[in-house]
C-alpha cells in the first residue's frame, strides 16, 4: 500500500467507475475532513449511489485513489467486510432492516463484536452489551419497539433503525442514502437532531434531495452532477450558483 | 455455561419432537420383539426397516432445512453427500462380506472379481475398519461440500445459479459413479451386505438397533440444528438469508457463515445415508440423480422450511405418502401426486404445516398483545 | 457370388486381350509356370504365381480365381494342373479342355497364407485393366495395400493407358508404394520421390507406410521419410480436428436448440422453468402424432411431416406454456426459488401425463428422405441430418432474433423486461406481454422438440436428458444475452466433442460441467454479462 499523505479521514481523487460505457463517476473528487458532516446533493444519476458503493466497497473503481484514515488504507483493494471491519458503515436509500428479527436483535447483530464464525457459535448475551442495546434504543427513539418484528416498523422507523443499527456498529465514518425519504415533515426534522447528534463524535456524509432537510442541518454542502463535483460551500453559496441552479434546482 | 443455553435449547415443540422420537425409538422395538406376530399391535421387520428408511430421510431433510430454511441457500444436490455417505458405509460393509462373495475372494469385491481387476484400489484400503469407515462417512461429504462451497460461496454465487450448479454437480457425480472404472461398482452399485459390526444385517435384532442408532442420530442433528439456530450464528444465518448485502455490510464474512453451515450440513446428509444404507441394503448411482435431491427440498417446503420439526414432519409425510401410492394400483398416479404437491404447496402453503401453524400461533399472540393499552405512542406522532 | 465370378472372368477375358501383344511375345510362359503347382510346395507354388502374373496370359485370372477358392486340382503321375468350375466339371489348365476322367492321384493345391497374399496381389493387378474406373481403383488401392512388387509392371502399363485422374492417382500412389519397398532394387532417388508421393496422399495408410519403412536405409531415404511422416500427421490431425469441429457444431446445435426457448424464458423474464424440457418432449411427440396421422391418412406426405409438425409444436408446446405461465408463474414472479420448484413438479406431471397417454416406451420417430444419408467432404462425413439441424437452429435463432428487435410485440417485450412499471405506465398490458413471453419460449422449445426428435428417442424422459445441459449453457453465455446462448451452446458443444478423444464421453461431460461449475465462480453472470445498475435489480 502506498502511504499517502493526508490529514482527511475521506480522500477521493480521480475517481472514474463506467458501466458499459456510460461513466458514473467522471474523475471525482473530495476529501472529508475527521469529525465533519457533509451533505452530498445532485440530481437523478449524478453518480451520488455509485459513489457510495465505491467507498463501502461494492463497486471497484476503473480508475482513481480511495483512502481512509489520513491515507493509510486503500479502499479499492478491500471487500465489503473489510471496510466494513475499518469503521465505514452505510445506511442504504431503500431501508433495508433484517425484517424476521426483532428490532433487538437487528441492533444486536450490528453491534461491534467478533463477526467471526467461532465468536457468533459459542456467543453468550452480556448485561454491558444488553446495556448498549438500550442506549441505542433510547437513542432511535424505538424503547417500546424492542421485541417487536422488523418487518412490521413504520418506514420512518426502519429508517431510525437502520440509523441506531449503524451506531451499534461504532464506525468512524457514516455513509447515509436519503434517510428522510417518505418520512413526514416532524421526522424529518427529527432525524436532522439524530443526525446532529451523531456527528458530535463520528463523521458524517449524507446523501439528501430534500433541500430543506440539509438547510436544516447547516453543513458544508457538495452538488454532484454527471459523476463530478459542480459546486461546494455553504448551503447558500451552493444554492445560488448558477450552474447548480441551472442543471439541478431549477430556475 | 449456565442452565440458560438448555432453556434457549428447548422450547415447547423441540421438546415434544424429541419425546416423541424417544418414544418411537422405543415403541416400535419392542411391538417388533416382544409382541407376537398374531397380534394386532404387532409391527413387522418390514415396517421396522420403513420406519428406519424414513428416519434417514429426516435428517436428510434436517440437513436441507439448516441451509435453507435459515441461511436461503437452496441446494438442489444434497442427494449427492447422502449418497457419499451412503458409499462410505457400502465400502465398508462389502469389505466385511470378506470370502462369503460369489467368487470368494477374501479382499476384492465380487464387482472387482468380475471385472477382472488384480489388486483392491488405494481408496478401498481401510474401510475394512469401522472406525475408518465412519470417519469417512463424516469427511467426504463434508469435504466435497467444503471444496464446492469455497467456490460457490466466495465468488458469491447465490439463488438460483447456485441451485443450478449444485444440481450438475449431483449431476456429474451421477455419471461418475455409474462408470465401472471408478471402482465402485457401476450401475448396480454395492449390495449383498453380510454383516455389520459382526451382527447379520437381516436379522431382526440387527434392524431394530439401526433404527434405534437412526432414532439417536435423528435427536443429535436436531440438538445441533436447533444450538445452532438459537445462537447468534443463527440469527446471522436468517440475516444473511434475508439480506445478503446488508449483512456484509455490518462486517460478518457471510462466505465463512455459509461455507461453515453448507459443509456441517453436508456432514449431516452423510451420516443419514450411511445408515440409511444398511436397512435398505444397497446404495446406487441412482441415489446421485437430481430428482432425488429436488424430492428431499419437498419434504422440507411441505414441512414448512425454517422449521426443524417440520422438515422432520414433511419427510416423514411425503414418504408415507409415497410408500402408501406406489405399492398399489394408485401407483400410476404417484408422479401426479408427488408433482402436484410441489405447485401447490409452493403456491397455497409456502410456510409448510409447521410454519403455517406458528405464523398463526403467533398471529393469535400478537393480537393478544396489541390488544392492551398503553402501547407506546409512535415516536414521531 | 456366381456374378461376381462371371464378372472376373469376363475381366480376365478383356485383359487378355489388351496384353495381347505380350501374349504373344511370351507363348509358352503360361504353360511352364504350371509346373509349378505340381511338386506340393509352398515355395513352387509361390515362384509359380509370380511367374503367372510377369506371363500376361489372359489364362491367368482364371487360373487364379480358382486357385483361391480351392478348384485348382494337380496329378503329379500326369504332371497336370486342373481346374475345377463351380459345376465340379474339370477342365484342363493348359489346353482348357474338358477332362471326362480325372488322374486317380488327383489332389487340391494347398495354399498358406503368404500364397493367398500372393494370390490376392496378382489378381489385384490383373484387375487394374478391367473397364469400370471403380473396379479399377479398387485394385490400384489393392495393389497399394499388398505393395507386391511383382505388380510393378502391370501397375506402370496401366498408369500409361490411364485417364481417369482419381484412379490415375490410386496408380501412381500404388507404384510408389513399391517402390519404397522394393528393397535395392530402384535408387535412393526413386525412393525419395515415390515418398513425395506418399506424403500428398496423406492419410492413415500413408503414414503406416512412412512409418513403417526398414531402418537400413541410406539417410537421405530416412530424412526424407522423417519429415513426410511429420507432414502426414500434421495433415491427419488437421482433418480430425476439423471433423471434431463438426461434431462440436453438431452437439452445439442441439443445445443452442434445447436452450434457446430457456433463453427467453430464464434469460429474459428470469423464470426458472425446470419443465422446459418437457415442452421441448412435447413439441417431439407432436411430430410423433403428425407421423401416425399421415401414416394412415396419406404416406405419400410423408416428406412433409415435419414442415406441418413445426408451426403444430410451436402452437402445443407455447399453448401449454402460456397455460402454465397464467395459472402457476403468475402468482410467482419475484421467488425464484419456489417458481424452480413449482416448475419441477409441473414436470413430473407432464411426463406422467404423455407416459400414461403413450406408454412409457420409446416412439418411433421417421426420417422424411431428405434427412437421411450423408456425403464426404474431404477427410470428413458428413450426414444430412445433423446438417438440416444445424441450418434449423440457425433460422430459429435469426427469426428469433428478428422478432425481437423489429416486431411489435418484441419491443413491447423488452420493455417489460427492462422495467416493468415504466412499461406498464406506457399502457403496455404487462400481464399479457409475460403471457406471451412465456408461451414463445416455450413454443420454441416445442420447435426444438421437432428438430431433437430426429436425432434422439421419443419418449417421457426425452426433456430430463436436456435441462441441465440447456441451463449451463445460458448461464454460461450470460443471461438475457441471445449471442451468449449462441455462443455458449457452440463452445459447450465443440469442447465437449474436442474432450471427447482423450477423456471418453462420460468423463467428457463430467469435466464439461466441472469446468461449467468453476467457470461460474469466477464469472457468476455468464461470458456475456450485463454489467451496472441492471444487474442488481
Amino acid at each position: 500500500m502506498e502511504p499517502k499523505t493526508t490529514s482527511a479521514l475521506l480522500y477521493l481523487d480521480a475517481i472514474t467507475v463506467s458501466f458499459d460505457g456510460f461513466k458514473a463517476l467522471n474523475e471525482l473528487s473530495f476529501v472529508i475532513e475527521p469529525r465533519e458532516m457533509r451533505a452530498i446533493i445532485g440530481p437523478n444519476g449524478a453518480g451520488k449511489t455509485t459513489m457510495m458503493d465505491v467507498i463501502t466497497g461494492k463497486t471497484r473503481p476503473d480508475s482513481g485513489d480511495v483512502f481512509f484514515e489520513q491515507g493509510s488504507y486503500d479502499l479499492s483493494k478491500l471487500d465489503e467486510t473489510e471496510i466494513a471491519e475499518l469503521g465505514i458503515g452505510r445506511k442504504f436509500q431503500k431501508p433495508t432492516v433484517f425484517d424476521m428479527h426483532s428490532v433487538e436483535d437487528n441492533l444486536l447483530l450490528a453491534l461491534k463484536n467478533d463477526r467471526s464464525v467461532r465468536a457468533t457459535l459459542i456467543w453468550e448475551n452480556t448485561s454491558s452489551q444488553q446495556n448498549r442495546i438500550h442506549e441505542i434504543l433510547d437513542t432511535i427513539r424505538l424503547k417500546n419497539m424492542r421485541s417487536r418484528v422488523a418487518g412490521s416498523l413504520s418506514h420512518g422507523q426502519k429508517q431510525w433503525l437502520e440509523i441506531g443499527m449503524l451506531l451499534a456498529q461504532g464506525p468512524k465514518l457514516l455513509l447515509v442514502d436519503e434517510p428522510v425519504a417518505g418520512m413526514t415533515d416532524a421526522e424529518t426534522l427529527q432525524t436532522a437532531e439524530l443526525l446532529k447528534d451523531i456527528n458530535r463524535d463520528r463523521t458524517v456524509i449524507v446523501v439528501e434531495h430534500d433541500m430543506a432537510f440539509v438547510r436544516e442541518l447547516g453543513v458544508k454542502v457538495t452538488c454532484l452532477h454527471e459523476g463530478s463535483v459542480l459546486a461546494e460551500g455553504t448551503i447558500d453559496q451552493v444554492s445560488t450558483n448558477d450552474r447548480v441552479v441551472e442543471v439541478y434546482l431549477g430556475r | 455455561m449456565s442452565a440458560f443455553p438448555l432453556t434457549r435449547l428447548l422450547d415447547n415443540a423441540s421438546t415434544i419432537f424429541l419425546a416423541l422420537l424417544a418414544a418411537f425409538a422405543i415403541a416400535i422395538p419392542v411391538l417388533n420383539l416382544l409382541v407376537p406376530a398374531g397380534s394386532g399391535l404387532h409391527v413387522s421387520t418390514y415396517l421396522v426397516a420403513l420406519f428406519g428408511k424414513y428416519i434417514c430421510y429426516a435428517m436428510l431433510a434436517l440437513s436441507i432445512d439448516l441451509i435453507w430454511g435459515y441461511a436461503g441457500i437452496l441446494s438442489l444436490g444434497h442427494g449427492a453427500f447422502f449418497a457419499l455417505g451412503g458409499y462410505a458405509m457400502g465400502m465398508y460393509l462389502m469389505r466385511q462380506i470378506g470370502a462369503r462373495g460369489v467368487y470368494a475372494n477374501p479382499i476384492l469385491p465380487d464387482f472387482m472379481v468380475f471385472l477382472n481387476w488384480q489388486e483392491l484400489p488405494l481408496y478401498w484400503y481401510g474401510f475394512n475398519h469401522f472406525a475408518y469407515a465412519a470417519l469417512m462417512i463424516v469427511l467426504v461429504p463434508g469435504l466435497v461440500a467444503f471444496v464446492f462451497g469455497w467456490f460457490a460461496f466466495r465468488s458469491r454465487v447465490t439463488g438460483v445459479y447456485l441451485s443450478i450448479i449444485t444440481q450438475a454437480m449431483t449431476y456429474a457425480l451421477m455419471l461418475g459413479f455409474f462408470r465401472n472404472n471408478f471402482g465402485f461398482g457401476g450401475n448396480n452399485g454395492l449390495t449383498d451386505f453380510k454383516d455389520i459390526l459382526g451382527f447379520n444385517v437381516q436379522a431382526e435384532g440387527t434392524r431394530n438397533a439401526l433404527l434405534v442408532v437412526s432414532c439417536l442420530a435423528l435427536a443429535l442433528s436436531f440438538l445441533i440444528c436447533r444450538t445452532i439456530v438459537t445462537s447468534k450464528f443463527g440469527k446471522v444465518l436468517v440475516a444473511i438469508r434475508d439480506a445478503e448485502a446488508r449483512t456484509r455490510f455490518l462486517g460478518y464474512r457471510v462466505e465463512a457463515y455459509k461455507l461453515f453451515v453448507f459443509t456441517l450440513s453436508a456432514c449431516m446428509a452423510g451420516v443419514a445415508g450411511a445408515l440409511y444404507v444398511p436397512q435398505v441394503g444397497i446404495i446406487n448411482p441412482g441415489e446421485f440423480a437430481p430428482a432425488n435431491s429436488i424430492e428431499a427440498v419437498i419434504w422440507v417446503a411441505v414441512g414448512g422450511r425454517g422449521t426443524l420439526t417440520g422438515a422432520v414432519l414433511g419427510a416423514f409425510v411425503v414418504n408415507y405418502a409415497k410408500t402408501f401410492f406406489t405399492s398399489g394400483w394408485l401407483a400410476p398416479y404417484w408422479l401426479f401426486v408427488l408433482g402436484g404437491l410441489f405447485v401447490a404447496v409452493t403456491l397455497l402453503l409456502p410456510r409448510g404445516i409447521v410454519g403455517t401453524f406458528e405464523w398463526w400461533h403467533e398471529r393469535r399472540a400478537e393480537k393478544k398483545i396489541t390488544a392492551l393499552p398503553a402501547s407506546a405512542p409512535h415516536a414521531a406522532e | 457370388m456366381r456374378s461376381f465370378y462371371d464378372r472376373i472372368v469376363a475381366l480376365v477375358l478383356v485383359a487378355g486381350i489388351l496384353f495381347g501383344g505380350a501374349t504373344v511375345a511370351r507363348a509358352g510362359a503360361y504353360e511352364d509356370a504350371l509346373a509349378g503347382f505340381t511338386t506340393d510346395s509352398f515355395g513352387d507354388t509361390a515362384d509359380a504365381i509370380d511367374s503367372l502374373a510377369a506371363s500376361g496370359d489372359p489364362r491367368t485370372g482364371l487360373l487364379l480365381e480358382a486357385l483361391k477358392d480351392q478348384r485348382l486340382l494337380y496329378s503329379v503321375e500326369a504332371k497336370k494342373v486342373f481346374i475345377k468350375d463351380q459345376s465340379d466339371k474339370l477342365t484342363d489348365a493348359a489346353t482348357g479342355e474338358a477332362v471326362a476322367t480325372p488322374p486317380s492321384d488327383i489332389e487340391n493345391v494347398r495354399l498358406n497364407n503368404r500364397v493367398r497374399g500372393m494370390i490376392d496381389a496378382a489378381l489385384g493387378s490383373l484387375t487394374l485393366m478391367a473397364k469400370e474406373p471403380g473396379r479399377r481403383l479398387d485394385a490400384a488401392q489393392a495393389v497399394f495395400k499388398s505393395r507386391d512388387s511383382s505388380a510393378l509392371h502391370n501397375v506402370d502399363k496401366a498408369r500409361e493407358k490411364e485417364t481417369d485422374p482419381r484412379v490415375k492417382k490410386a496408380l501412381t500412389e500404388a507404384r510408389a508404394a513399391i517402390i519404397l519397398y522394393s528393397g535395392d532394387s530402384s535408387s535412393p532417388e526413386d525412393k525419395i520421390a515415390a515418398i513425395a508421393v506418399i506424403r500428398d496422399r496423406g492419410d492413415q495408410d500413408a503414414l503406416g507406410l512412412v512409418d513403417g519403412l526398414p531402418s537400413d536405409l541410406p539417410p537421405a531415404v530416412r530424412q526424407a521419410a522423417a519429415s513426410a511422416s511429420a507432414k502426414i500427421q500434421g495433415n491427419l490431425a488437421l482433418w480430425s480436428a476439423i471433423q471434431n469441429a463438426w461434431y462440436g457444431l453438431s452437439l452445439g446445435s442441439v443445445l443452442l436448440l434445447a436452450a434457446i426457448g430457456l433463453a427467453i424464458t430464464f434469460g429474459v423474464m428470469g423464470i426458472i422453468n425446470m419443465a422446459h424440457g418437457e415442452m421441448v418432449m412435447l413439441g417431439a411427440y407432436t411430430t410423433f402424432v403428425v407421423q401416425e396421422f399421415i401414416r394412415a391418412r396419406n404416406p405419400t406426405l410423408f416428406d412433409y411431416s415435419l414442415v406441418i409438425a413445426v408451426p403444430l409444436a410451436f402452437v402445443v408446446s407455447g399453448a401449454v406454456g402460456i397455460a402454465i405461465e397464467r395459472s402457476i408463474i403468475r402468482f410467482l414472479y419475484g421467488r425464484p426459488l419456489e417458481t424452480l420448484l413449482a416448475t419441477w413438479g409441473l414436470s413430473l406431471i407432464l411426463q406422467q401425463a404423455i407416459r400414461t397417454i403413450f406408454g412409457p416406451t420409446n416412439k418411433e420417430v421417421g426420417n422424411p428422405s431428405w434427412m437421411s444419408g450423408a456425403f464426404d467432404l474431404g477427410g470428413i462425413t458428413i450426414t444430412y441430418n445433423r446438417l438440416w439441424i444445424i441450418c434449423f437452429t440457425l433460422a430459429v435463432f435469426v427469426a428469433l432474433l428478428g422478432m425481437l428487435r423489429f416486431t411489435r410485440l418484441g419491443l413491447e417485450m423488452r420493455a417489460v423486461t427492462q422495467n416493468r412499471s415504466m412499461a406498464a405506465a406506457m399502457g403496455i398490458r404487462t400481464a399479457r406481454i409475460d403471457a406471451l413471453t412465456f408461451g414463445l419460449g416455450s413454443g420454441i422449445a416445442g420447435i426444438a422438440g421437432v428438430a431433437l426428435s430426429q436425432i434422439d428417442n421419443v419418449s417421457p424422459n426425452l426433456g430430463q436428458g436436456y435441462i441441465i445441459d440447456s441451463f449451463m449453457v445460458v448461464v454460461f453465455g450470460g443471461v438475457g444475452n441471445l449471442w451468449g446462448t449462441l455462443v455458449g451452446a457452440f463452445t459447450l458443444g465443440i469442447a465437449n466433442k474436442f474432450l471427447e478423444p482423450y477423456a471418453g464421453a462420460v468423463l467428457g461431460k463430467i469435466a464439461i460441467l466441472v469446468l461449467i461449475i468453476l467457470f461460474i465462480q469466477k464469472r457468476p453472470r455468464g461470458m456475456f454479462a450485463l454489467k451496472g445498475r441492471a444487474v442488481e435489480a
